[in-house]
C-alpha cells in the first residue's frame, strides 16, 4: 500500500513520557532512581559561575600595567567585598595615595600586567531544577541531572510562548467551536490551566494573565496580537523563554480554527486533573513542539498503549488535517496516494493525497497535510 | 583510470533536512550529470548518524543511474575494474545548524569588518562582531559570549607592529567569559588568532591554556592589505577538526571523503568566485532557503558573502514580514486581501514550514515574500561588501570632484554581469518567467544582465569539487566541476536589458535592435513603464541598444551600445521602468501595473481570476 512520510502533532490518550531534567552545567542531583517526585520537588541543583566585571586598574590609578600587581591589596584568588579597597597607589612620600574600591562582592580572578585590568567574579548564581510532572525517577544521569517517567495523557500543540506550567485543568468552553471568551475567565481559575475552544483574543488572554491563570489551551490566537504580549513582533518560532504568568499552547495554529476533535474530547475527559505544559516551541532542525502532559492515576492506566511507529507515514485510511489554505483546518481521511505528480492550480507539479472531508474527495498536496496521530 | 581521467565523481551535501547527493560522469560531450538523489538529514534524533542520511541518498542515486555504488555501509572508491564503485568521493555540510562564529577586531570598521569578512567567506554564520569600539562595556561582551556559545572564535586586531594592548585586552575578555564550545562539553573551544603580529606572544599567555589557541597570520597586517586566505584556510580546517568531529556520525564521513568535507555556503561561495574570475565578469548569487537568505557577489575581483540569517521563506517568513512590513509585501499582490488573514497564514507557514502553495493566491503572496526578502538580503549585502575602511588613497586634481572614498559599495548593478538564483522559491518557480520577474524585482539590475537559476542547487557539491586539491585529482575535478556548472546546473533564463535613469511618461526610453540568428532582424521601442520580452533562447544575439536622451546603458546619456546578449528560457526582458524603480504608490494604478506586467511576461496563468484588473 502506498504510503507517505507526513509529519504529525501526537494526541495520546495514554503513553509513557520521559521527561530529561538536566542541569546547564554539572552539580548535585537530590533526588535517588525510583523516587516518586511531583512536579515542584527540585530534583537537581548547581552554582552557575558569576558574572564578570573588568576594571582597569591601571588606568583608574594612572600607573604602569606592570605595576598593578604591585598595588593590589590582596593576592588573585582572593575574596573582596563591594567598597572594600582592591588597589592603592603608594603615592609621593606617602601622601597623594589614590584607591580603587571593589564595585560589587567578588573574587579577584586575574590581574593583566599588560593591559592593566583586573577581572572581579560575582558570587555563584544557584539554579535549581524542578521535576515539572509527576512521576517516577527512571534514572540518575551522574551530576546532570535525572530522567522523569510518569504514564500520562500527551498532547502536542502546534505553537506555544511562555515556558513550562502547571495546574488544574479546567475546559471553560461547551464545545470546540467556542471561543474563549474574556467573561469566562474568573478569579477562581488562577493557578489553573483553562482549555478552549477555536480561539482566544488578545482581550480574554490578558485577562488571563491579569488573573494569574497558569495555562491557557485553544485553537487558535491572532498572529498579529503576539506583539503587544512579547514587546516584539515574532520574526522566528523560537519561544519559551518569555517571562509570562499564563503559557498560551495554540492545538491548530494562527486564526480562529475549532480545536481537533479528539484533543477536545480527550481535554473534556479529564477535566479537574492536575496538568503540566509547557508553551517551548522551536520550528527549526530539532523541532520542540508545545505540550500538555496529564499524569494518569494508576487506577486510570488501561495499558492499551499502542507502540507509535515514528515514520509510518500516512495510508488510505488515515486520519489527516489540512494545514494550509484553501483547506486549512479541515480533517478528512486519505482515500488514495496517487504516485504521480499533479499539477496544481498555481501550477506547482507536487505529490498529492485524495482526501474525503465532509463526504467529498478533494485533491489536496502531500506537503500541506497533518497526521494527526492518535491512539 | 585510464588517461589519469576521472570518470565518475560522486557528492553529497548534508543540509540541515536534506542530504542530496549527485552522480557525474564524463561521457562524449565531457562530465555532465548522470543523476541525483536525496533523503532526510540524519543527524538528529532518533538516528543521529548523518552517514545514514547520505546512504540513503546514494542508494536513491544507485537505483536510478543502475550503478552500484555502495558495498553495504561503504563506499566503493576509488573504482574497481569491474566498474563498481566511483573515483572520487566528496560532501559539504550545514547540518546542525552549520558554523557558528563569533569575530573580534579592535575597530570595528576595520579589522572587526575584516575577520568577519573571513568567517563569511568562509561559510559561517557570523552571531556576533566584538570590538574594543561597539559601545559595549566588557561585563556586556563577556555576558554576549558566554550566551552565544559560537563553535569557534576569529579573534584580529591592529596592524602589524602596532599597539598591543587593545588587542590584549580583547582576549582577556574572551579568557574572562571562559567560552564553551556550542557542541561537546569535553574539548576547548577552538580561537584563532589574525591579529597584530606584536601581540602573539601576550595572546598565547593569555588564551593558550583555556581555549584551543592557533596563531595565523594577520588578516589586516597593514591598513590597505586584506589578508583573508589563512584565516579562511585555518577556520576550514577547524570546521573539520572540532565542529565536524562533534556533530553525530561526521567523524565516519570524514574517512570516507577524498577532500576536506566544507561547510556548504563556503563551497558555494568558491564556485561562484571560480567563475567570476575565469570569465572575468561580475557575478551575484544568491540562495534562499527556508531559514536564511545567503548572498554572494564578486566585484572589481572581490569576493564578499553576506548571511541574512533570518530572511527565508519558512522558518523565518515572519520575519520578513516584520523587517519589510506588511505594506512592502503587499505592493507586489495585485489582489485585495484582508491584511488580518494574511498575517495569520504567513505566520501558519512559519510554523508548519514545509507546506507548498496550492492556490495561486498563496503563491502570488508566496513570490511576493520572496521579492522583499531577497531586497532586504541584497541591502545588507550591499552596505557589506565595501572597499577597505581606513585605508587613505593618494588623490590627484582629476580627483577632486569623485566623491567617492574608502568604504563605499563595491555593489555596481550596471557593472553586473551575471544574477544566479537558488532556493526552492526560485529554482522551484512553477514558471520560469517567475523566477526572472523576481529577481529583476529584488535586485532592479541595470544595463544588461544574464539570469540564471540553479536547476537543483548543486552548486554547493561542485564547489567543493573545485577544491579538491589532491595533485592527481584536482585539474579533472576543476574542469568536472566548471562543466557541470554550464550544462546542468544553471538554467540561464536570459537577459535583461533596463536602462538607467528617469524616463519621460509615455516617451519611448530605448529603441533596440537584435539580430537573432536564424529569425532576422529584430526592431522594438520600448516606452516608459512597458515590459517586453522577446523570446530567444541561450544564444548569442547581436544588440544595438540606443536609450533616450536622459537614460544610459552604461555609457554616456543616449549613448547607443552595440554589443551581444545572450536568450534563454524566457528570452530578452526589456525592462522599462526606469531605475531607480518604484511602484506606483496610489493602489488601483499599482495593481493596473502589476497585471500589466504579469501579463507581458507570461507570469501568471490569469490574475483576472483573482480579481485583478
Amino acid at each position: 500500500m502506498a504510503h507517505s512520510y507526513t509529519p504529525g502533532l501526537k494526541v495520546l490518550h495514554e503513553t509513557k513520557v520521559r521527561k530529561d531534567r538536566i542541569l546547564p552545567l554539572k552539580g548535585e542531583v537530590i533526588v535517588e532512581a525510583g523516587a516518586s517526585v511531583t512536579p515542584d520537588d527540585i530534583v537537581a541543583r548547581t552554582h552557575l559561575p558569576g558574572n564578570v566585571q573588568m576594571l582597569n586598574v591601571g588606568n583608574i590609578l594612572n600607573i604602569d600595567p606592570t605595576d598593578v600587581e604591585a598595588v593590589m591589596q590582596k593576592p588573585v584568588g582572593s575574596e573582596f567585598t563591594k567598597g572594600e579597597m582592591l588597589a592603592e597607589t603608594k603615592g609621593i612620600f606617602g601622601l597623594f595615595k589614590s584607591k580603587v574600591m571593589a564595585p560589587i562582592n567578588c573574587t579577584l580572578e586575574s590581574i593583566s600586567s599588560i593591559t592593566g585590568q583586573v577581572v572581579l567574579r560575582d558570587a555563584p548564581i544557584p539554579v535549581e531544577i524542578d521535576a515539572y510532572i509527576r512521576g517516577v525517577v527512571a534514572e540518575v544521569v551522574l551530576e546532570e541531572g535525572v530522567i522523569i517517567d510518569t504514564e500520562a495523557v500527551f498532547i502536542q500543540g502546534i505553537f506555544g510562548i511562555g515556558g513550562e506550567s502547571r495546574g488544574e485543568l479546567v475546559v471553560v468552553t461547551d464545545s470546540r467551536e467556542d471561543e474563549l471568551t474574556v467573561d469566562m475567565i474568573k478569579p477562581e481559575h488562577a493557578g489553573k490551566v483553562l482549555v478552549g475552544g477555536s480561539f482566544i483574543s488578545l482581550a480574554a488572554y490578558k485577562k488571563a494573565l491579569s488573573m494569574k491563570v497558569a495555562g491557557v489551551v485553544v485553537g487558535g490566537f491572532n498572529y498579529f496580537d503576539l506583539e503587544e504580549i512579547l514587546g516584539y513582533t515574532l520574526g522566528v518560532a523560537i519561544t519559551g523563554s518569555e517571562d509570562l504568568v499564563t503559557s498560551l499552547v495554540l492545538t491548530e495554529g494562527y486564526g480562529k480554527i475549532r480545536m481537533g476533535s479528539r484533543t477536545f474530547d480527550l481535554l473534556k475527559q479529564h477535566h479537574g486533573k492536575f496538568t503540566s505544559i509547557n508553551g517551548a516551541t522551536q520550528i527549526r532542525a530539532g523541532v520542540i513542539r508545545p505540550e500538555i502532559v496529564i499524569p494518569l492515576n494508576p487506577e486510570d492506566i488501561k495499558g492499551d498503549v499502542h507502540a507509535i511507529q515514528i515514520n509510518e507515514g500516512i495510508q488510505a485510511g488515515s486520519l489527516v488535517r489540512v494545514i494550509r489554505a484553501p483547506y486549512f483546518g479541515r480533517i478528512g481521511i486519505v482515500v488514495s496516494l496517487p504516485p504521480e505528480l499533479q499539477k496544481m492550480e498555481s501550477e506547482t507539479m507536487v505529490r498529492v493525497a485524495e482526501i474525503k472531508i465532509d463526504d467529498q474527495v478533494m485533491v489536496i498536496p502531500r506537503a500541506n497535510l497533518e497526521m494527526v496521530e492518535t491512539d | 583510470m585510464a588517461g589519469n581521467k576521472l570518470k565518475t565523481i560522486l557528492a553529497t551535501d548534508c543540509g540541515s533536512t536534506t542530504t542530496k547527493a549527485i552522480l557525474i560522469e564524463l561521457t562524449d560531450q565531457g562530465y555532465r550529470l548522470k543523476t541525483r538523489g536525496e533523503a532526510p538529514t540524519t543527524v538528529e534524533a532518533p538516528f543521529e548518524d548523518v552517514t545514514k542520511g547520505v546512504l540513503n541518498a546514494i542508494m536513491e542515486v544507485e537505483e536510478l543511474s543502475g550503478l552500484k555504488i555502495l558495498d553495504g555501509d561503504q563506499i566503493i572508491h576509488p573504482m574497481k575494474d569491474d566498474n563498481t564503485g566511483v573515483d572520487v568521493y566528496v560532501s559539504t555540510s550545514s547540518a546542525g545548524g552549520g558554523l557558528q562564529m563569533m569575530v573580534a577586531g579592535v575597530v570595528k570598521a576595520m579589522t572587526g569588518e575584516s575577520a568577519e569578512r573571513a568567517a563569511l567567506g568562509a561559510g559561517s554564520i557570523v552571531m556576533d562582531v566584538l570590538a574594543s569600539n561597539d559601545g559595549r562595556l566588557p561585563h556586556q561582551k563577556i555576558e554576549r559570549i558566554r550566551q552565544l556559545r559560537p563553535d569557534m572564535i576569529l579573534l584580529s586586531g591592529g596592524i602589524d607592529g602596532g599597539t598591543v594592548s587593545h588587542v590584549v585586552e580583547l582576549a582577556e575578555i574572551l579568557a574572562a567569559a571562559n567560552p564553551k564550545p556550542r557542541l561537546g562539553q569535553n574539548y576547548k573551544l577552538p580561537v584563532i588568532y589574525a591579529g597584530n603580529k606584536k601581540a602573539q606572544d601576550n595572546i598565547a599567555e593569555t588564551l593558550g591554556e583555556i581555549t584551543d589557541l592557533d596563531i595565523i597570520e594577520n588578516i589586516r597586517p597593514v591598513l590597505e592589505v586584506e589578508n583573508l586566505g589563512p584565516a579562511r584556510d585555518k577556520i576550514h580546517d577547524l570546521f573539520m577538526e572540532h565542529v565536524m568531529a562533534q556533530a553525530p556520525g561526521y567523524k565516519k564521513l570524514m574517512t570516507w571523503t577524498d577532500a576536506p568535507i566544507m561547510p556548504t555556503p563556503g563551497a558555494v561561495g568558491s564556485l561562484i568566485e571560480m567563475v567570476a574570475r575565469q570569465e572575468n565578469i561580475s557575478v551575484v548569487g544568491v540562495d534562499i532557503g527556508g531559514a536564511t537568505t545567503d548572498i554572494f557577489s564578486v566585484f572589481q575581483g572581490q569576493f564578499n558573502r553576506t548571511v541574512s540569517a533570518n530572511l527565508g521563506m519558512s522558518y523565518s517568513v515572519c520575519n520578513v514580514l516584520a523587517e519589510a512590513t506588511l505594506e512592502n509585501v503587499l505592493r507586489w499582490v495585485p489582489i485585495d486581501i484582508d491584511e488580518g488573514e494574511l498575517t495569520n497564514r504567513i505566520g501558519n507557514k512559519m510554523i508548519r514550514p514545509t507546506t507548498v502553495p496550492q492556490s495561486l493566491e498563496e503563491l502570488i503572496i508566496e513570490q511576493a515574500i520572496a521579492r522583499e526578502a531577497l531586497r532586504l538580503s541584497f541591502i545588507q549585502h550591499k552596505s557589506f561588501a565595501v572597499s577597505l575602511k581606513g585605508v587613505q588613497s593618494q588623490r590627484t586634481i582629476s580627483d577632486a570632484f569623485d566623491q567617492s572614498g574608502s568604504g563605499e559599495t563595491l555593489v555596481d548593478m550596471m557593472e553586473l554581469d551575471l544574477l544566479v538564483g537558488s532556493g526552492g522559491v526560485l529554482s522551484h518557480a512553477p514558471r520560469r518567467e517567475q523566477a526572472m520577474r523576481m529577481m529583476i524585482d529584488a535586485f532592479v539590475p541595470e544595463g544588461i544582465t544574464q539570469l540564471a537559476v540553479d536547476s537543483i542547487f548543486m552548486m554547493p557539491q561542485l564547489g567543493v569539487m573545485a577544491n579538491i586539491e589532491h595533485a592527481d585529482m584536482a585539474e579533472d575535478a576543476r574542469k568536472a566541476a566548471v562543466e557541470v556548472f554550464e550544462k546542468d546546473c544553471l538554467i540561464r533564463l536570459g537577459t535583461c536589458i533596463a536602462p538607467a535613469g528617469k524616463p519621460k511618461p509615455g516617451s519611448v526610453m530605448l529603441t533596440a535592435e537584435f539580430d537573432i540568428p536564424g529569425e532576422g532582424i529584430k526592431k522594438v521601442e520600448l516606452k516608459t513603464g512597458e515590459i517586453i520580452v522577446i523570446p530567444a533562447s541561450y544564444q548569442p544575439i547581436k544588440a544595438k541598444l540606443t536609450p533616450a536622451k536622459n537614460m544610459t546603458m552604461g555609457k554616456d546619456r543616449g549613448e547607443a551600445l552595440e554589443t551581444e546578449v545572450y536568450g534563454g528560457t524566457v528570452g530578452l526582458i526589456l525592462d522599462g521602468r526606469g531605475r531607480p524603480f518604484e511602484l506606483s504608490t496610489e493602489k488601483s494604478k499599482r495593481i493596473e501595473n502589476l497585471n500589466k506586467w504579469s501579463k507581458a511576461t507570461n507570469e501568471y496563468p490569469d490574475t483576472e481570476l483573482l480579481g485583478g484588473a
